[in-house]
């Protein structure tokens, strides 16, 4: 049965390996239709395995499969192993099952690009999928560190897949770099985790943890996890290294939603999870985490308020989503996060490729301004849409409910009655910008009438610049062939499934953790615990390091007092989400001129806004260009041309001028140089030997 | 015998091909072919050896002693270990790629250039077999010749002065050695009676501290000038932007890892007191040489110069291993120089083969090579991520050991290096950028050739051999371990003398130490003698 593990990845492998060898001579059916095939197989094994696991008695769960040694040297050893649990069993089904929903979506999506490119698409998707799939499985820090930097590479890939516009290459290098300041975080996070402990697999670590007593002061241990947590502010797009991830929307729109909502950036999240017990063991960093998390998902919330690009806006309410992961993983509800980050998986991405068929439509716009009335034309998106966005606000009893009221319940319940403020803001923030959204592109007047690609690109580009935009707005600008310039039209089928499978999940996806408050007994939580406990081969010792476990047995202890605590939240929460809505729509629909008006009385925040608090441009300003200017006229022409070259080159010349003398010595042919050197070792030697 | 057999046959080949007329150049055709027999029969030797190996013996083997100049103890004294084993293959592995590499790109003297391509493979093989120092001396030396003709002869524009540059930037390092090789071998004199260059004898010389300190240095200079350590570095960015395609190959390729070589078998076992007490400030050149050679690429117009400053770096990053002497740092090191010769080299050859066809190596020059060369883009893209160290391919496994080892001797350190993880990414990415992606902006790029299937036969194996390196590891790190293991044990036994060393006085100390009078004289005298 564990033998199958390994497939999981594989399969996406071998799909990598066949669309990008044999891709550009197979038709668009074949390398499409076998990068989905793969994926959805590695679906029904995953699917297999973990019904499997749930069979199993609950702090049994786990398979392993140790592959082969990767690497060996003195006492340092490291394992290819795969490991499934139940935190591995939820993000596997997330991976595979929503991946194979953005592959079957994306064989309608990218129809138009030619065969070859076609199969290059899908070589990459295939690729991050199986690179994901390792981040999941590894069961140590190298093996997670192979996947976390893979999906990192196949993310640069796929946001510069169209390699002909700078703008596009330059966000896959963005994203690329800034995630790599995250990963040279990480590697120090790593060795210091060896040094301490004299292993990587993380559940020996947590073994050796969970013997010893929560670190207090920030000691090494904290250390060892503040640089993971800052590698995971990379990955999952937060304070201070989020700025890649609106670039990022530069890629085709399915890998918007892929790897940069449902997936990838939720990697530091998982990682979180997957270190529990070692992150509970430092919560100096855990509290650094969970301020991080809470300042970030209110920031990037502000930003999304005033953007007008229908994927930046969803970019950024994803890094606000992920802002409250890390709040709850901050806060030691790590069955919180892992809810959150499994909720939003569905309802993030039915958004983002409800956009990309609104894209699709409209021939490469992406400006909402250029929207409104589109409800009509695309009701399976209309609808799809606004059921996600729905679910995102936190509409009561859709996915997001559930999962954003538990954490924000777990933090205020922590004591951590600041943060739950800052993490309500900026719910009521998400609440508006999406119905802020939904209006502009679906309802009222149309203000754009289905243009043609190009004049959309000018125009959204010159609005773009107008802005002080660096480089415009990425635009998915395919050629239309087939289609004729009239009405837009709705999703194809194949685009359409997967909106109506994910729109279908955003509603239910909650159910599995309805909290004891509404008469449910949490089942996702329960499910999760043991993967957030000490490994069960440490023993007694296990039940005081049980975060997950604790907040379980919490909740039976002070059963009553809890119960009516999370009630009272509830309400609070749903009717922030309707109240966000409701002003939203009063704004939208009913008095468009307020948000101009409001923009023009707070003309100087509402740029600071649009210009997303010109980070980028501090980060330019202060980094980028003094480190470009010092390495070029500092180390290059000044160090290296001027003062090492100049030394040598002084030197060279008083030796040319002195050896004028010896130049007769010098007749230019090998065996003169050969025989005189020849003649220095002897002398020498016999200078030593007769002295 | 195989082992005589592995550089002989180069040396061979190269007899072979000078005996061939070919004033009128028409048998050019014939010369290269020749020449890559050889190289490729050369390396089945080496592959050959590889096999019969046994993998779990930190001895020497294939061990061949012949007495040469017995009056002053030298021998013909060739074996190896795990470690130049590995050295030894990857010679034999980049020198057809080089000869492949020039196969359009050299149209002058052809025989004359495989003649010294041959040669050098000879010299670098012998670098790494031998046992005698002396017999080691005179192999580093024999290196350079054809080094310096490779560079002088069918370079570019400024050929000489980068010619010239490099070979007086070695031999002052050479010198330096040669004086402290005599002074082992008159220091073994002076405590049995008898000279030798044995390697494996002079390890066990007992040497005073004080002396030690000046030997190391002596042979520290020289490696360090090879390597290339900050701030010895300033020949390499013009031999390589000088250099044929080939000689970039194998300069980057093979030479470089001489320096480091050195450090492994020479400097550190030789004079542990002195190494253990140096360690930290080699360490501190080589990470000022990670991050200074990352910025200063960074901001490159030329390919060439871009990769050779890339090297400086990536060799940083073997020096620090070398440096944490533990198991760890010093495997990471020398998987490291097996990468980075693998990485580098296809760096090199792949543009050349764009300086083939275009002329120019400026990076200003190209852009959007992808539309009309997209398999030399996807050959460039993996060598690319293999040298920013991708992990599952060649150069993670390297930084990653190197790196981990020098953790735990001295995080510090590692904080700095590491910064070579992200500036690898920004000046190799950038490059990839403005190279392959975006608009063919230039009408001169609009026709070019994607890959020959010449030139296939040289990039696939780089290609596949990064892959190979990055997943299965083990291939290569079991066969040095016990190797290395012994030079770290060695390394630790005599840490302890550090604390304790002066008041022992151990024989050596007795000796008259080689002071600085006469070695100013001989350093005088073998600048007189040797020309440049």
């Amino acid at each position: 049965m564990t033998s199958l593990i390994p497939f999981i990845p594989l399969l996406p492998f071998a799909g990598f390996v066949v669309n990008a060898t044999l891709g550009k001579r197979l038709p668009k059916s074949v390398s499409g239709g076998l990068a989905s095939l793969v994926m959805v197989l590695s679906f029904l094994i995953s699917a297999y395995l973990v019904w499997q696991l749930a069979q199993m008695a609950p702090d049994q769960r786990l398979m392993t499969n140790t592959i082969y040694r990767w690497m060996a040297s003195g006492e340092f050893t490291l394992d290819v192993t795969l490991l499934i649990d139940p935190l591995a069993a939820v993000m596997l089904l997330v991976v595979t099952g929503i991946g194979s929903l953005i592959h079957i979506y994306s064989t309608a999506y990218m129809h138009d690009e030619v065969d070859s490119e076609f199969a290059r698409y899908f070589s990459y998707l295939n690729l991050f999928a199986s690179f994901m799939l390792v981040l999941v499985l590894g069961s140590s820090f190298p093996v997670l560190f192979v996947g976390w930097e893979g999906v990192g590479l196949c993310s640069y890939l796929l946001i510069g897949f169209w390699f002909k516009k700078k703008s596009a290459n330059d966000a896959g290098k963005k994203a690329f770099v800034v995630n790599r300041i995250g990963d040279y975080a990480f590697l120090l996070g790593m060795f210091a985790l060896f040094a301490l402990f004299g292993t990587l697999e993380v559940r020996g670590i947590a073994a050796q943890v969970a013997a010893a007593p929560p670190e207090t002061g920030f000691g090494l241990l904290s250390i060892a996890t503040l640089l993971l947590f800052i590698g995971a502010t990379g990955k999952s797009a937060q304070i201070p290294l989020y700025t890649w991830l609106p670039d990022a929307m530069e890629g085709p729109t399915p890998v918007s939603a892929l790897i940069h909502a449902a997936t990838m950036v939720t990697a530091g999240v998982y990682m979180i999870g997957r270190n529990a017990v070692l992150f509970s063991h430092t919560p100096d960093t855990l509290h650094i985490v969970a301020i991080v998390g809470a300042a970030t998902a209110l920031m990037a919330g502000t930003i999304g308020l005033v953007q007008n690009d229908i994927k930046r806006v969803l970019a950024y309410s994803t890094v606000s989503q992920l802002g409250l992961m890390f709040l709850a993983m901050g806060v030691g509800a790590f069955g919180a996060g892992i809810f959150h980050l499994y909720t939003h998986a569905f309802f993030k991405a039915c958004l983002f490729l409800g956009s990309g068929a609104v894209i699709h439509a409209l021939h490469g716009e992406q400006d909402i301004r250029n929207m409104g009335g589109l409800k009509k034309y695309l009701p399976v998106t209309y609808w799809t849409f606004v059921i996600g966005s729905l679910a995102l606000a936190g509409f009561p009893f859709l996915a997001g409910f559930f999962s954003k009221d538990e954490l924000l319940f777990e933090t205020f319940a922590e004591g951590h009655q600041i943060l739950w403020a800052v993490g309500a803001l900026a719910s009521l923030l998400t609440a508006v910008y999406m119905g802020r959204l939904v209006f502009l592109t679906f309802h009222g007047e149309r203000r754009h009438d289905a243009p043609a690609a190009a004049d959309a690109s000018t125009f959204a580009k010159a609005t773009a610049d107008k802005h002080g935009h660096a480089a415009g707005h990425g635009h998915d600008t395919h050629g239309h062939g087939g289609h004729g310039h009239g009405a837009p039209h709705d999703a194809p089928p194949a685009m359409a499934l997967a909106l109506v499978v994910l729109a279908i999940g955003s509603v239910a996806a909650g159910y599995v953790g309805v909290p004891a408050a509404l008469g449910g007994h949490n089942a996702l939580g329960a499910w999760l615990a043991p993967s957030f406990a000490a490994p069960v081969e440490a023993g007694a010792i296990a039940a005081s390091a049980a975060p997950g476990e604790a907040a379980a047995e919490g909740e039976e202890a002070h059963d009553a007092e809890h119960i009516a605590l999370e009630r009272t939240l509830m309400g609070v929460s749903s009717a922030i989400a309707i109240g966000g809505l409701l002003v939203a729509a009063f704004i939208w629909l009913q008095r468009r001129e307020i948000a101009d008006q409001m923009a023009r009385s707070f003309a100087p925040l509402h740029k600071l806004l649009l210009n997303k608090y010109y980070v980028d441009e501090i980060y330019d300003a202060t980094v980028v260009k003094p480190i470009e200017a010092v390495s070029r006229e500092g180390l290059w022409r000044g160090v290296d041309v001027g003062v090492i070259d100049g030394a040598v080159n002084g030197v060279g010349s008083i030796v040319d001028a002195s050896s004028m003398v010896l130049r007769r010595l010098q007749t230019g042919s090998v065996r003169a140089y050969a025989g005189s050197l020849f003649i220095g070792v002897v002398l020498m030697l016999g200078y030593y030997l007769w002295r | 015998m195989l082992l005589t057999l592995s550089w002989t046959l180069p040396l061979a080949g190269a007899i072979l091909l000078a005996l061939v007329g070919n004033a009128d150049g028409r048998k050019d055709a014939m010369i290269r072919w020749v020449a890559l027999a050889a190289s490729l029969v050369a390396f089945a030797v080496t592959l050959l050896i590889w096999v019969r190996f046994d993998p779990a013996s930190a001895e020497f083997q294939f061990v061949e002693r012949v007495p040469w100049i017995p009056a002053f103890g030298i021998d013909y004294y060739i074996g190896i270990d795990g470690i130049s084993l590995l050295l030894v293959v990857l010679t034999g592995f980049l020198t057809p790629i080089a000869l492949l590499s020039s196969w359009e790109g050299v149209e002058k003297k052809v025989k004359e250039f495989s003649i010294f391509i041959l040669l050098l493979e000879a010299a670098m093989i012998g670098v790494f077999v031998s046992l005698d120092l002396f017999l080691f001396y005179v192999f580093w030396d024999a290196m350079l010749i054809p080094m310096y003709f490779l560079i002088g002869i069918w370079g570019y524009d400024q050929r000489i002065y980068a010619a010239v540059k490099f070979m007086l930037y070695t031999m002052a390092g050479s010198v330096l050695m040669l004086i402290a090789i005599l002074g082992l071998a008159f220091m073994h004199q002076e405590a049995t009676g008898s000279y030798s260059f044995d390697l494996l004898r002079l390890y066990t010389l007992e040497i005073a501290p004080e002396t030690q300190r000046w030997f190391f240095l002596a042979f520290a200079v020289a490696f360090a000038i090879k390597v290339p350590l900050f701030p010895f570095h300033t020949w390499l960015p013009d031999a390589h932007v000088q250099a044929p395609t080939a000689g970039s190959i194998i300069l980057a390729g093979v030479l470089l890892k001489m320096g480091t070589y050195g450090l492994v078998r020479f400097a550190f076992p030789l004079f542990p007191l002195a190494a253990h007490e140096f360690a930290p400030w080699i360490a501190l050149l080589a990470v000022i040489g990670i991050v200074y050679g990352a910025l200063v690429a960074m901001v490159q117009p030329d390919m060439k110069k871009l990769v050779a400053y890339s090297s400086v770096s990536h060799l940083g990053f073997v020096v620090l291993g070398i440096c944490a002497m533990n198991i760890q740092g010093m495997q990471g090191a020398v998987y490291q120089m097996l990468a980075h010769g693998i990485s580098t080299g296809g760096l090199f050859l792949i543009v050349g083969m764009l300086s083939d066809r275009r002329h120019t190596r400026l990076i200003s020059e190209f852009g959007g090579l992808r539309h009309v060369m997209p398999r030399l883009t996807a050959a460039f893209l993996i060598i690319t991520l293999a040298s920013i160290g991708m992990p599952a391919l060649n150069g993670f496994v390297g930084e990653f050991l190197t790196m981990l080892g020098a953790y735990l001797w001295d995080p510090r350190f590692v904080v700095v290096a590491g910064l070579g993880v992200i500036l690898s990414a920004v000046y190799m990415l950038t490059m990839f950028q403005k190279v392959y992606l975006g608009e063919v902006s230039n009408p001169k790029n609009a026709a070019l050739q994607d890959l020959q299937p010449r030139e296939w036969a040289s990039v696939l194996p780089l290609c596949a051999m990064a892959i190979l390196m990055g997943v299965l590891p083990s291939i290569f790190l079991a066969p040095m371990e016990p190797a290395v293991r012994k030079v770290v044990e060695r390394m630790e036994s005599a840490r302890p003398l550090v604390a304790e060393a002066s008041p022992q006085a151990v024989p050596a100390a007795a000796l008259p130490a080689v002071d600085a009078a006469p070695a100013a004289a001989a350093v005088a005298a073998a600048a007189v003698v040797q020309g440049q």
